[in-house]
């Protein structure tokens, strides 16, 4: 039985449509995460995931049970905020209880449900402490102790670790994996950050304007991407575009854009009756060779603009057709801003759009 | 240490460190001036009365009024205080003072809760018409109070309140209720939101959001109300003199009666002492409030 399921949820404030007819179904166990730029609906759909929205149609089902209409406490869901949301006049030990006292649960099993969350959480030298008193990293890790002690079944997680400095954000974001796997609790996680998106989810809902562009596995999303937002939207730096005609060719379809010609015999076409038209080349800098000396299937020769090292690897700056085409590559191969080199890739690891539809082809 | 010998050794034995400021410059002397002559301006007519109180009749006739007493007395605050006449009375402003206190404390209490409740549930609970009912309350600010002084009577005295205490605090209540209510309503919405959604998953209902999470965030806005209306219910005038009765007239109509009677002597040492009692209740909760105020400004000081 799946453990979150949407049914055709629909959401207007007054004449903006925020979510359009939504469905998505998660299952028992699983981490899903909505990606999406800022304005996507993602934050909506948890806000109505939690019941902190009214929905306008439609409905939503937590563990079977149809909750449209429930209270946000009788849900069976916790949740965490991107600000923490600690009550700031109460000790951490008074945020994680507040919930289980208003629900009435006997004392002494609040206490040991707490000092769990704080075992858990290894917060436990925090509790006595005023929220005023604790640094960002232990704010947010008294936060998702206070879904803990709830019991729940579903995770809420609200852009946790946007507020967070770049290492302590890498730190938490293996910590909510690890509690991911500990606990097994299925989690719905809202991230405008893909590094996050890929790294903890075993399924990434792509949201854009209120509908999931492509739900999928990372790696799937990351490389068989379904259409041209989803593919500009994922991977850093992202990904080489180059408008052009697909084209046929001696019995072959090959991609034209000004005097190049990529032949596409390897490429994987989802669509089996194919015609002439306009279409977008999209190409990652990982997957293009510089100056390696082996044959590509696709290889031309240009010149090297800009040369932006970033530590682990450097990101080299071509034209190619026109457009700007960058390469990733080991930081000790790389050549100097001015110098010809020869880029290349293989037709099978790119993704081809429709020009019109944006729809991969 | 930096390399200097590319530096000539005359620019090194410049200016180094903090640039020195001198205390009596143009700048100073002009800000402090002015300070000063506006102090002079505001504390002058405080420094008469107080002067003026504490001076015998005899001496007032002399003239002088800027000189220091001569003589201090303490009789006409006694006399302000405990036996001035107004009307048949002559048992002073205690009478007022008193009547005052037990009009001040319910209306400001009463108002402060009922405003805070609303402008809570105003930022957080949007519920169905809520601006519209916003928007009315506001709009009750700018109609003039003379508009409305003849139907309350009226209301009053349908109701059988006209006249006495209570009637008086619920107009206090109901006056006071539009500015209070925004007020609070823009205190709550800048509260983070994220603490009242988390409140409602950990299951806290309307009363105990406002009870245990809001309250305890906003004695600075308490404060700030706390003013408002302790200063405004006691210095008003006006509703006192249409809505009650003489014995239940607040301290401002008392003293007025007193400066204004016409009989007699003008005892002019007896109104200022008078002048000045009625005055130190709002004094007072400046002084005292103004510390809290900082104070609680510090305390609710959280920041994410």
């Amino acid at each position: 039985m799946p453990s979150v399921v949407i049914r055709d949820v629909s959401l207007n404030f007054g004449v903006v449509e925020v979510l359009k007819s939504l469905n998505l179904e998660v299952g028992k166990g699983e981490f899903l995460v909505l990606l999406g730029p800022s304005g996507c609906g993602k934050s909506t759909l948890l806000n109505c995931i939690a019941g902190l929205l009214d929905v306008s149609a439609g409905q939503i089902f937590i563990n079977g049970r149809n909750v449209t209409w429930d209270e946000p406490k009788d849900r069976g869901i916790g949740m965490v905020f991107q600000s923490y949301a600690l009550y700031p006049q109460m000790t951490v030990e008074g945020n994680l209880s507040f919930g289980l006292k208003n629900a009435g649960v006997p004392k002494d099993e609040i206490a040991k449900r707490v000092a769990r969350a704080a075992e858990i959480l290894q917060i436990e030298p925090l509790l006595k402490r005023k929220p005023s008193a604790l640094s960002g990293g232990q704010r947010q890790r008294v936060a998702i102790g206070r879904a803990l002690v709830r019991d729940v079944d579903v995770f809420l997680f609200d852009e946790p670790l946007s507020n967070l400095d770049a290492k302590l954000r890498s730190e938490l974001r293996v910590e909510i994996k690890r509690l991911h796997q500990k606990l097994g609790n299925t989690m719905i996680y809202v991230t405008h950050d893909q590094i996050e998106a890929m790294t903890l989810a075993d399924r990434i809902a792509v949201m854009r304007g209120g509908i999931i562009q492509q739900l999928n596995t990372p790696q799937a999303i990351y490389s068989r991407p379904k259409n041209r937002f989803v593919a500009g939207f994922i991977g850093s730096p992202s990904m080489n575009f180059i408008e052009g005609q697909l084209a046929q060719h001696d019995g072959t379809w090959v991609f034209e854009a000004a005097d190049l010609r990529v032949p596409l015999a390897t490429y994987p076409f989802q669509e089996t009756n194919l015609s002439p038209r306009a279409a977008t080349l999209g190409v990652r800098p990982e997957h293009v060779g510089l100056n390696t000396g082996e044959g590509w299937p696709f290889e031309v020769e240009t010149s090297v603009e800009v040369v932006e090292p970033m530590g682990s690897d450097t990101l080299v700056w071509t034209k190619v057709a026109g457009h700007d085409f960058s390469v990733r590559m080991a930081t000790e191969r790389a050549p100097s801003a001015g110098q010809r080199a020869t880029v290349g890739f293989d037709p099978l690891r790119a993704s081809l759009f429709d020009a019109e539809t944006g729809e991969r082809l | 240490m930096a390399d200097v010998t590319a530096i000539s050794p005359a620019e090194l034995a410049g200016p180094s460190g903090r640039r020195p400021r001198r205390a009596i410059s143009r700048r100073n002397v002009f800000i402090y001036g002015t300070l000063l002559l506006v102090s002079v301006y505001y504390l002058l007519p405080l420094y008469l009365m107080i002067v003026t109180s504490l001076k015998g009749l005899p001496e007032i006739r002399m003239g002088n009024v800027f000189a220091p007493p001569v003589e201090i007395t303490f009789e006409p605050w006694v006399k302000a205080w405990a036996q001035a006449c107004t009307g048949l009375n002559c048992d002073g402003l205690s009478r007022g003072f008193w009547n005052s206190v037990r009009i001040t404390v319910p209306s400001v209490i009463l108002s402060i809760l009922i405003a805070s409740i609303n402008g809570y549930a105003l930022a957080n609970w949007r519920f169905r018409g809520a601006n519209v009912f916003f928007t009315i309350l506001i709009f009750g600010a700018f109609i003039p109070y003379q508009v409305m002084l003849y139907p309350i009577v009226i209301m009053l005295r349908e109701l059988g309140l006209y006249g006495g205490l209570w009637g008086l605090v619920i107009v206090h209540t109901i006056f006071g209720m539009p500015i209070l209510t925004l007020l609070f309503r823009n205190y709550f919405t800048s509260l983070p939101e994220e603490l009242f959604k988390a409140a409602r998953v950990d299951g806290a209902g309307f009363w105990a959001i406002y009870l245990k999470i809001m309250l305890p965030m906003s004695l600075p806005i308490f404060v700030v109300a706390i003013i408002i209306q302790v200063t405004g219910i006691w210095n008003d005038f006006l509703f006192g003199i249409v809505y009650t009765r003489p014995e239940y007239y607040p301290m401002t109509v008392q003293l007025n009666n007193i400066v204004n009677s016409v009989q007699g002597v003008k005892e002019y040492n007896v109104n200022m002492a008078a002048t000045l009692l009625t005055g130190l209740v709002p004094l007072i909760v400046y002084f005292v409030s103004g510390k809290l105020f900082v104070r609680g400004i510090a305390a609710g000081a959280v920041k994410g």
